[in-house]
């Protein structure tokens, strides 16, 4: 075990970017020209940064798997993003998110890298507006804010329920200018199989051609990736049918840490899951919290509808448990609530897996308040439904008409039905201050890497760390490390690296199509799926974590013994497609449970049964655990831990209380 | 809850290769709930074809919750099925009956040409936008994002106008297979915003030419693409479009 150093500029902490950018090496606009960079991804983290290296003038090319840039799975962020502006007046500040960002982590996130999240926040708004963003207006003409979980302030921007897709177009128009101009060439329908390290350093890539299943050799005097998170290790999650950890994995047995897995978000407001056909679960915008009451009946097996359960006879139980931040405490609170309430007989619905969010008391209040506008100060009922129904409408309409849709439910009349999915991953490849791996010249941004959350992320701020990393961060950072590669001309791809790492994608490729086995990928994904959620979900425990990680090594090996991969490598394949990011996340869903097995602690999303207080909240061993778990690959099942301590100068750790 | 009682026979274009000539295949189906998703439906069956040693059905599909724009099929005569405002992800199945035959074609269009199966290149869409559907502000470029107040019936106009997920129903669905919604959509978005003004009359004349060279139809005002959309784009982006297409052609040339 070695103690890894994460590279944070000295100094005070609000002067620490500033500083450090100001004394960066910089490289010339001549020589940018000269120097190449691949970014894999086309999300909000990859899209800026593709585009915003271009625009400085660097050679860039970028990948992603889908059939355009605009597809990446940022797109279906729908709440928000944060950004500390202080529009509302309302006593926000850089210190205050990042205050909120570290406490909502639950004391697992690093404070430098957090503060200079909050610190680039309020350019990320600028830059978006800028690009023709339509972000939500007031009357006035100024942009709106709202309320997310984990804040007493409004410090969130959104364009209805729709933010990710607005950002991402964003980012999208400004990577297909540079397109445009000939400085990004676009490699859609291809995916990263592999990357090339030579003499210690990232190189380049292996991708794959997925129309023509030809291998490409790609060179780069430095790689990034923004590849996105690994919640599809559950099968089901709120992540795309795409989504997956291959490249990230990838990195990780050539040489890349892979820092604390177990750190996974449960999204507390998703449709519950109807039945064995399910393929994906839809999320149900945490913005709804704002207007939504959370509640159970407080009868056990309570049959009656909804509407029948007297308003005495309901337990809204977020109110009751922690008064302070009532239905708005952070996701992972939320989501154990919710579990808890469930697993002790109260819960809803067909599956007794469900809880209310109900909007009548808010359609209410927005009703009189509409009739009071109109000078009605005695409003009926009925006319407070209707008029509040058509606010609620305009804030949530596209969420509402998603509900009925999917579940055949009209959600103006009766209470949504919500339970707990699996949503994010705050773990991911490790990455020092600059936000490079532990391969230099190799770089990770947004959501695949671990950096900025902790063990818990608060509601909207995964789009304001992609659009972070990638507009404001990366293309400086990586600056200081291609000031230092001037004299390195392009690798040609026939160098031995590039043909050995081909042939080994080739060999895997080749192995999945002549096993020949019984049984599709998905049969194997949906039953790694089970075991996660059943052993590595919510709630974990020894016992159980033991259990896991033997069923993963059993069911690995049987994948790869009589799993079915149909059709040629020279074709658009897609179960082939699926067979590499299967097996990717057989292997990670081991490294998950051996990582939650090794914290000793609960914090945040990682809830370990046998630590917590009386009250059944999560309990930190900060003397113990106060570090970042990343793991080296030393082979399979094989994993060596290496820590980096985290150090709190200038908040104080306490227990999170949200009451 | 997992298995349901409805029956279908689905006829499903099947296509080696771009190269290659498609036919139409049928193929039965039993115990499909109403509660499954369209796509799910189509795992189902892909399920039974990898289980009988014959290749699934190549089909386009990501974030299976209707905003990523990937998936594009055309369902017994209409993209995206037959209910309105949804994509093919967000169609259940309980829109069908039991006994149904139901027909499955990719997006046909010149522009779009098939890869394989149900899936179609539509990549004409990014070339387009890369011919200007953008403001040009580098990052770091930004004033303060409430420097310049814009009228919220403004911003939310263009905001409809920028809901377009690119899934490309729209072309599917016309005669003409034309792209004049499309693009209309993003000509309108930036028009309608005071950052997009600078590039406005440049940006409608770049963007029509490249839409003309991919190969896509004219526009003959016949309402299809509106009818078919499923976030709803409206005609009246058309009309903005051609107004600033022909101010800008009709403009001396110093000033577009």
């Amino acid at each position: 075990m070695s103690t890894l150093n994460s590279n944070i500029p000295a100094g005070e902490l609000t002067q620490k970017w500033t500083k450090y950018k100001a004394s960066m090496p910089l490289v010339n606009p001549s020589n940018k020209r000269s120097l190449e960079v691949i970014v894999v991804g086309s999300g909000l983290a990859g899209a800026s940064a593709a585009a915003t290296l271009a625009e400085m003038g660097y050679k860039v090319k970028c990948f992603c798997f889908q059939d355009s840039p605009r597809r990446a799975h940022s797109i279906a962020a729908q709440g928000g993003i944060n950004a500390a502006k202080n529009y509302q007046n309302d006593g926000d500040s850089t210190y205050r998110l990042f205050y909120d960002t570290i406490k909502g982590g639950d004391y697992r996130a690093r404070e430098a890298n957090v503060h200079r999240l909050a610190e680039v926040s309020v350019n990320i708004i600028d830059q978006c507006v800028a690009q023709g963003v339509p972000l939500a207006r007031e009357y006035g003409g100024l942009l709106d804010n709202r309320s997310f979980g984990g804040t007493q302030v409004q410090r969130t921007f959104y364009a209805a329920g729709q933010t990710g897709q607005q950002l991402l177009l964003g980012a999208y128009s400004a990577l297909e200018r540079q397109v445009g101009m000939g400085k990004v060439q676009m490699y859609t329908r291809h995916e990263m199989l592999d990357v090339v390290v030579i003499d210690g350093k990232a190189r380049g890539i292996i991708a794959r051609n997925l129309i023509t299943g030809e291998l490409e050799r790609h060179f780069g005097h430095a790689v990034v990736l923004g590849t996105g998170g690994y919640g599809n290790v559950f099968y089901l999650s709120t992540n795309a049918m795409g989504s997956n950890v291959t490249a990230a994995w990838k990195v990780h047995k050539k040489g890349a840490f892979f820092a604390n897995p177990c750190y996974t978000q449960i999204h507390p407001t998703c449709i519950p899951v109807s039945g064995d056909h399910q393929s994906k679960l839809t999320l149900m915008s945490e913005s709804l919290r704002n207007d939504g009451r959370i509640w159970v009946p407080k009868k056990k097996d309570d049959n009656r509808k909804a509407s029948d359960i007297p308003e005495d006879e309901r337990d809204y139980y977020l109110e009751r448990r922690y008064p302070a931040f009532g239905n708005l405490v952070p996701r992972d609170v939320a989501s154990r609530a919710a579990k808890e309430r469930c697993d002790a007989g109260y819960g809803v619905g067909s599956s007794k897996l469900a809880v209310y969010l109900d909007f009548k008391a808010n359609t209410e209040r927005y009703g009189r308040i509409e009739a009071s506008k109109a000078g009605n100060h005695n409003p009926d009922k009925e006319t407070c439904m209707r008029l509040g129904t058509a606010v609620i409408k305009e804030k949530y309409g596209n969420l509402f008409d998603m509900y009925a849709q999917i579940t055949g439910e009209n959600p103006y009349e009766m209470p949504m039905r919500i339970y707990p999915a699996v949503h994010y991953t705050m773990g991911g490849v490790w990455v020092d201050y600059d936000l490079m791996t532990t391969i230099p010249g190799l770089y990770c941004t947004g959501e695949a890497n671990f950096s900025d959350h902790g063990a818990n992320r608060l509601g909207a701020s995964a789009l304001m760390q992609g659009l972070a990393d990638g507009y404001f961060v990366l293309p400086y950072t990586i600056g200081a490390y291609l000031s230092k590669e001037l004299a390195t001309k392009p690798i040609p791809t026939d160098h031995p690296a590039f043909v050995e790492a081909e042939n080994n994608v080739k060999a895997t490729i080749d192995k999945f199509l002549s096993i020949n086995g019984t049984k599709s990928v998905d049969h194997f994904h949906k039953r790694l799926g089970h075991i996660m959620w059943e052993k590595c979900g919510m709630a974990r425990n020894r016992e159980g974590l033991t259990q896991a990680i033997k069923e993963i090594q059993d069911l690995r090996r049987e994948f790869w013994a009589d799993v079915k991969v149909p059709g040629s490598a020279d074709e658009f394949n897609p179960e082939l497609e699926k067979a590499h990011r299967v097996a990717d996340f057989i292997e990670l869903g081991e490294l998950m449970c051996i990582d939650a097995l090794n914290r000793e602690e609960s914090c945040g999303g990682h809830f370990r049964e046998e630590h917590q207080t009386e009250e059944g909240e999560a309990k930190r061993d900060d003397e113990n655990f106060a570090y970042v778990a990343a793991w080296e690959y030393k082979g399979v099942s094989e994993f060596e831990l290496h820590k980096e301590e985290l150090n709190y100068e200038n908040i104080k750790v306490a227990q999170r209380n949200y009451k | 809850m997992s298995t349901g009682n409805m029956n279908l026979t689905l006829q499903v274009w099947r296509q080696k290769n771009s190269k290659s000539a498609g036919k139409l295949v049928d193929y039965k189906l039993s115990e499909i709930s109403p509660d499954m998703s369209f796509l799910e439906m189509f795992d189902v069956l892909n399920e039974q074809l990898i289980t009988k040693g014959e290749e699934p059905v190549v089909f386009d599909h990501d974030c299976r919750e209707g905003i990523c724009g990937m998936c594009s099929m055309f369902i017994n005569g209409q993209p995206h099925g037959p209910k309105d405002l949804v994509t093919t992800c967000q169609l259940h199945m309980r829109s069908f009956k039991d006994g149904d035959t139901i027909v499955v074609e990719p997006w046909r269009a010149k522009a779009f040409p098939v890869i394989k199966d149900l899936a179609v290149d539509r990549s004409a869409f990014d070339r387009i936008i890369a011919s200007g559907g953008f403001v040009s502000v580098n990052t770091g470029n930004a004033q303060d994002a409430n420097a310049l107040p814009i009228p919220k019936l403004q911003a939310d106009a263009a905001f409809e106008a920028a809901a377009c997920i690119g899934c490309g129903a729209c072309v599917a669905t016309c005669k003409n297979a034309s792209a004049m919604l499309f693009v209309s959509a993003k000509v309108s978005q930036l028009a309608l915003l005071p950052q997009g003004q600078p590039e406005r009359y440049r940006r409608v004349q770049s963007m029509v030419a490249q839409m003309d060279e991919e190969g896509f139809g004219n526009c003959t005002n016949t309402g299809a693409c509106e009818a078919e959309c499923p976030k709803g784009i409206s005609l009246e982006n058309i009309a903005r479009m051609n107004r600033d297409y022909f101010t800008a052609k009709f403009a001396s040339e110093e000033e577009v």
